[in-house]
């Protein structure tokens, strides 16, 4: 299950995902992150400040993503660094939710300090919605 | 109306110590629809050489959003948190957060600019364990919208 140095170069791929977010994914996420900004429950606010629906919490669609890279490690604690620009907002209507396809390719390899850095992409409907999604992980040798 | 720049480098007071346990490790990662066991389980954990159960990456924005409120909420700041979105986040770690951990939130002010009617806040937060070991700096930038202009 582990991955090593020598399983990954310059545009590995990795198993994309499709990740559901519903509703009660960001109630969830509220109540365990403690973030209660208005505009992540309440649908006439949302659209009071001119958006079509209530939004996923920007660090929900964060945490949901890196699972490409964590699942493919096993080990998340090989994480080393993760960023992201959250480049337009993930609108979760009440019926259908919102899927979020993430996938992931490598985009440097460095031998000599055994670290590898994970472009990822992400969307919901074919639009990207994270931009410089970006995760530096430590891989053992083999 | 612009953010204050005289805020750019202010330091705040650490905040209160911070205990990290395997039930709020337990719930973070129930929310993220995350089964990883590393987060359920410590044997699993202990497998891989972590002393207990270790967070999701992005669990430390539990405490450094908590620690940054000093900042946002800051009246001289002049920040209308009512137009806020988050733009930009990340975190570099020296080692997971993992259970038992008892840590303490160091925040600052790391750039203000504006960029197309925007007010643009960098924070810094430096989390490490009360006995001074680093173990994660998280960087957010949010976006005020339609701020700067007014």
């Amino acid at each position: 299950m582990s991955v090593t140095l020598s399983d990954v170069q310059v545009g590995t791929e990795l198993p994309a995902q499709s990740f559901d977010i519903q509703r009660v994914s960001m109630i969830r996420y509220a109540g365990a992150s403690g973030d209660f900004n208005t505009i992540h429950w309440s649908e006439s606010f949302a659209k009071s400040v001119g958006l079509p629906n209530v939004i996923a919490h920007g660090m929900l669609t964060m945490a949901v993503a890196v699972r490409v890279v964590t699942d493919w490690l096993g080990d998340p604690g090989a994480v080393i660094d993760y960023g992201v620009r959250f480049t337009r907002p993930v609108v979760v209507p009440e019926d259908s939710g919102a899927a979020l396809e993430v996938g992931g390719k490598v985009r440097s390899v460095d031998a000599e300090n055994g670290t590898a850095v994970v472009d990822l992409i992400a969307s919901v409907n074919g639009e990207t919605v994270l931009a410089k999604a970006r995760v530096t992980v430590r891989l053992a040798n083999a | 109306m612009p953010l204050d720049q005289a805020f750019v480098g202010r330091l705040y007071p650490p905040t209160a110590p911070y205990e990290v346990g395997r039930e709020k490790i337990r719930e973070f990662a129930e929310a993220i629809g995350d089964d990883n066991p590393l987060y359920f389980d410590p044997e699993a954990a202990q497998a891989l050489g972590y002393p207990d159960v270790i967070a999701p990456p992005t669990f430390p924005i539990v405490i450094t959003m908590r620690a940054a409120a000093q900042i946002l909420t800051d009246p001289d700041l002049g920040l209308d948190y009512s137009k806020v979105v988050h733009g930009e986040q990340s975190f570099r770690y020296s080692r997971p957060v993992q259970a038992g951990d008892v840590l303490q939130v160091s925040v600052s002010v790391e750039g203000i600019r504006a960029a197309a009617g925007n007010d643009l806040l960098t924070t810094r937060a430096e989390v490490t364990t009360v006995d001074g070991e680093h173990v994660v700096t998280a960087l957010s930038t949010i976006v005020a919208r339609g701020t700067a202009g007014e």
